[in-house]
């Protein structure tokens, strides 16, 4: 039992039809006939020779940036696509959506929707009378059943769309980025359905960016990069391997992306790029947890400012503001700026934990109301060390002599 | 067997009806008479042409109970049409579930086609109720009626089948397909007896469409014989059989042409 194959996947490839401008009509069909066939269609291979086997009772990841193919091959594994050539075996019964919600309309009431979901994953109206209280006992959702779904909060659609969708009694179940959305209590509900998945013999195919669940539930992971297939072992060293391919990635585009850089002011100054610096002033994108750095934000500006502020910034990763000091409040004043330079702006003993953190830079005005430039995504900086809770590291003092019935000796 | 078994199985079923229930939840959201529109849309219609085309220009005074005849076309037609458009835009309408869950495709054709079946329902028995106001004597044929408008259903369904897969490609044949119904109206013997037109050839070709030869013989059936039929102006066997032909390649081309699309529509639509 332990040993069999769910899914069998064979050198599989899959490539989409591009239009080159969209071609929704006969005339511009014909004109292309007549042209001598599919000239302005370019074939994109969105999938290149992949192949994998998953066990039964198996939780296999599928890892990779966007773009990379792994929702494709998801739609595959579910039927919803056709493999442009190779083979896929699958053996027992597949849930056949990929998304929590899919068919959900806005216009019919909670409970309409409950059987509509439910006619979808192939239930019948009388096993969906069975298990009607369960699901909106489970989605807490009693008293708005009666109401349309467009009253429904983004998270109460999720939650009944989630509890429906467990409700499948399905061999393999195919998961891509559920965890993306709900609260954090959602997502424990979440967490704790996967683990009695896991702990069931069902079979789990799940498709995530957060390399923690992939680690946390996964008994192998793959990684798709670019339409091929990179990698396929444990969750660990996929991870690792994933965060390699992202961090290159990063530095490619940092070095492209001075040139876009997304300015919101009122011109007259304009900040063109920034560095990252270690201490000892060599080029880096990672530091060490605890080690400083230096970003250096160069400008150029075009207007006479007399009297100019510097800001900085660091971001988490959902875009919270972690620090944003500037030089008014550090009580530095500055008389002109130049028409072009650079300013410096050092952290030492850096209390952030380990992550990838956005920073951000501005030029105001002497009252800091007014900003001549200010760039959301100037530069990253990425941490490594320890993985800590929280975007800060704090060590507090500790007394726990009244909390427990002494110190372990 | 085990195929037709698979069409017809549990959950399909439980998706066809949920389907075509929603459908129906849908259609008339918001509007004050609600489903009291499936009726009066092709009532209010009847009485238009009513007063132009029988009042005014006199036509059909030679037809017994012309009102019932009339309006029996009127349905039938009506019931063509609704079938088809839905069907042409509900896989494109759809696009979301075909996207996301791996569902059979022809079920969202043919639950279009149920919402419409139970609407042409719904109108005949106005229609029976308009012939039972007029008097109209029953034939002892009638039971053929049911037989014709299988034959339309079938003929719509593979139209239908058609139109929906060639819309994911194509978004001009919604408005073809506009045109070709106006043509169609007016080609198919509905507000005009057949008798009137002088060309017996003419009347030939026009009962050679599966919908003229269906509505007259419904309207033969069902109401007057003074309807002309494929049997009496053909005298050959052969040749009236060319409608239920056509009935027959537009099914089984849209039955074929959609199976050999369906595999493509997630990523075309």
């Amino acid at each position: 039992m332990a040993d069999e194959i769910a899914i069998k996947v064979e050198g599989v490839s899959k490539s989409f039809k591009l239009p080159h401008e969209k071609q929704s009509s006969i005339k511009g069909a014909l004109i292309n006939t007549l042209r001598g066939g599919n000239r302005s269609y370019e074939k994109q291979e969105v999938l290149k020779n992949i192949s994998l086997e998953i066990k039964k009772g198996e939780f296999f990841g599928i890892v990779g940036r966007n773009g990379s193919g792994k929702s494709t091959l998801l739609k595959m594994l579910a039927g919803i696509y056709k493999a442009t050539s190779g083979e896929i075996q699958v053996n027992g019964k597949l849930t056949p959506f990929i998304e929590l919600g899919v068919g959900f309309n806005q216009e019919l009431t909670g409970r309409e929707n409950v059987y509509l979901n439910g006619a979808l994953l192939g239930f019948s109206r009388k096993e969906m009378d069975a298990m009607y209280d369960d699901i909106v006992e489970f989605a807490e959702l009693e008293k708005f059943m009666d109401q349309k779904l467009k009253n429904y909060s983004s998270g109460m659609q999720v939650r009944l769309a989630f509890s429906i969708a467990i409700r499948a009694k399905t061999d393999i179940l195919l998961v891509d980025e559920v965890l993306a959305v709900g609260d954090a209590i959602f997502q424990q509900k979440c967490y704790d359905y996967f683990q009695q998945v896991k702990d069931s013999d069902r079979t789990v195919v799940f498709i995530s960016h957060d390399m923690g669940a992939v680690q946390a539930f996964c008994d192998r992971a793959m990684l798709i990069d670019k339409s091929k297939h990179l990698l396929t072992g444990h969750p660990q060293e996929v991870a690792a391997r994933y965060s390699e391919i992202l961090a290159s990635a990063e530095s490619k585009k940092d070095k492209n992306q001075n040139n876009d850089l997304v300015h919101a002011g009122v011109g007259g100054a304009e900040i063109v790029g920034a560095e990252l610096m270690n201490l000892s002033g060599e080029p880096v994108t990672k530091v060490s947890e605890g080690e400083g750095f230096t970003v250096r934000v160069h400008f150029v500006s075009t207007k006479n400012i007399e009297n100019p502020v510097f800001g900085l910034g660091i971001m988490g990763l959902n875009n919270e503001s972690i620090v944003g000091p500037n030089t008014r409040d550090s009580e530095i004043r500055l008389s002109k700026l130049p028409k072009k330079g650079y300013f410096d702006a050092t952290f030492t003993d850096l209390p952030l934990s380990t992550g990838t953190y956005r920073i951000r830079a501005s030029i105001m005005n002497e009252s800091v109301t007014i900003p001549y430039d200010f760039v959301e995504q100037l530069t990253k900086v990425t941490v490594t060390g320890k993985k800590r809770f929280g975007d800060i590291y704090l060590e507090p003092k500790w007394d726990v002599s009244t909390a427990s019935g002494g110190r372990n000796e | 067997m085990n195929r037709v078994q698979a069409i017809f199985s549990k959950q399909n079923r439980a998706l066809l009806s949920e389907l075509v229930r929603t459908d129906f939840k849908l259609r008339y959201q918001g509007s004050v008479l609600g489903y009291a529109w499936s009726l009066l849309r092709p009532l209010l219609l009847f009485v238009i042409l009513y007063i132009v085309f029988v009042r005014f220009l006199k036509l059909g005074t030679e037809i017994p109970h012309f009102p019932v005849y009339l309006l029996l076309g009127i349905v039938v037609w009506n019931f063509f049409t609704e079938m088809t458009v839905q069907s042409l835009g509900s896989i494109v309408g759809r696009g979301d579930l075909i996207r996301k869950i791996r569902i059979p495709r022809w079920i969202i054709v043919f639950s279009s086609s149920i919402s419409a079946l139970i609407n042409l329902g719904l109108n005949l028995i106005v229609v029976a109720i308009f012939m039972a106001i007029n008097h109209v004597a029953l034939s002892d044929t009638i039971f053929l009626v049911p037989l014709f408008l299988i034959e339309v259903y079938l003929f719509a369904l593979g139209i239908s089948l058609i139109l929906s897969a060639l819309f994911v490609k194509f978004r001009d044949v919604g408005y073809i397909w506009e045109v070709i119904l106006q043509a169609g109206f007016y080609m198919t013997p509905i507000l005009y007896p057949l008798s009137r037109i002088p060309n017996l050839t003419l009347q030939k070709l026009i009962l050679l469409n599966p919908m003229a030869q269906a509505i007259q013989g419904i309207r033969y059936n069902a109401v007057t014989h003074q309807a002309v039929t494929t049997q009496h102006i053909f005298n050959s066997t052969w040749l009236a059989l060319i409608p239920f032909a056509f009935v027959v390649i537009a099914l089984v081309g849209g039955l074929l042409y959609f199976k050999s699309q369906a595999d493509s529509f997630a990523e075309n639509i």
